[in-house]
């Protein structure tokens, strides 16, 4: 199953304005906790690592553990201070990496 | 009926007095009394000393929940800090931890002055009715906590 980022951002805000971003991606989180209908259990598979970037400056980066609910979903802000593109990578356990991109206008 | 009650108190006072005198029942029954509980939590506790180094003080920080999930496989949760984002003055991290998961680490999420506002809203996995505890680390090296309860009808870790 491929993974699927999707990210609300708005297209224009005021400079120094704090604006809102909301993030939500299709993953399993396989936590490795669970157990298939014949007792084995489910190889752990999950997105361990979230950053956001504005023009290549980090912003906001997370770190995830087994606990975090399938499909994440993610809502958080930034201050708009440039015009430019906000970049959001999601990195899986297993070395695979999913991205998304925004364009912001900053007037 | 009255012999019976002074049998009673006669043995109470005797665990009583025996108690007083040693300290070793009432020592054990505490730890059976905690020993539980603690198991998980003493985990939970562990990591917050290691990540604040020492005991985070109360306040600032705002777990936001469900009162009932009835699901605990999917349970929204807002963690906010209230501080302000500057250069000088702003959250470095927040630390989300679960005390009744099998692994009590949740989530952490590293903030920098552009964040504006130490906020996240997100979804996560809860096995039974705990504590939600959030430890937020200061640019200033002080650390604060905050946490919610949060009761949990169907637990979210699979069984």
């Amino acid at each position: 199953m491929s993974a699927k980022p999707r990210v609300r951002v708005p297209s224009t805000a005021k400079k120094g304005e704090v604006f809102e971003i909301k993030t939500v991606i299709s993953h399993s989180m396989e936590s490795g906790q669970r157990k298939a209908a014949d007792g084995s259990p489910i190889p752990r598979k999950i997105i361990d690592k979230f950053v956001c970037t504005y023009n290549g400056k980090e912003v906001m980066t997370s770190q995830w553990y087994g606990a975090v609910s399938a499909n994440p979903y993610l809502e958080f802000f930034c201050t708009a201070t440039e015009s430019g593109t906000l970049e959001f990578t999601w990195h899986d356990e297993g070395g695979e990496t999913y991205t998304a991109t925004a364009d912001i206008k900053v007037t | 009926m009255s012999v019976l009650k002074e049998t009673r108190l006669a043995l109470s006072r005797r665990q009583l007095l025996t108690a007083a005198g040693t300290g070793l029942v009432a020592a054990a029954g505490l730890s059976v009394m905690t020993a539980r509980p603690a198991a998980a939590a003493a985990s939970a506790e562990e990591m917050i000393a290691k990540i604040a180094g020492g005991t985070p003080k109360e306040g600032l920080v705002k777990v936001d929940g469900p009162e009932i999930a009835e699901n605990g496989n999917t349970v929204p949760v807002t963690i906010e800090v209230e501080s302000p984002m500057t250069a000088d003055n702003y959250v470095k991290s927040v630390h989300v931890f679960a005390d009744g998961n099998p692994s009590p680490e949740v989530a952490a999420f590293t903030f920098t002055p552009q964040s504006g506002k130490a906020f996240a809203k997100f979804r996560i996995r809860l096995a039974k009715t705990q504590n939600v505890r959030a430890v937020a680390m200061m640019s200033d090296g002080s650390s604060y906590v905050g946490s919610k309860e949060i009761k949990v009808t169907i637990g979210g870790c699979g069984g």
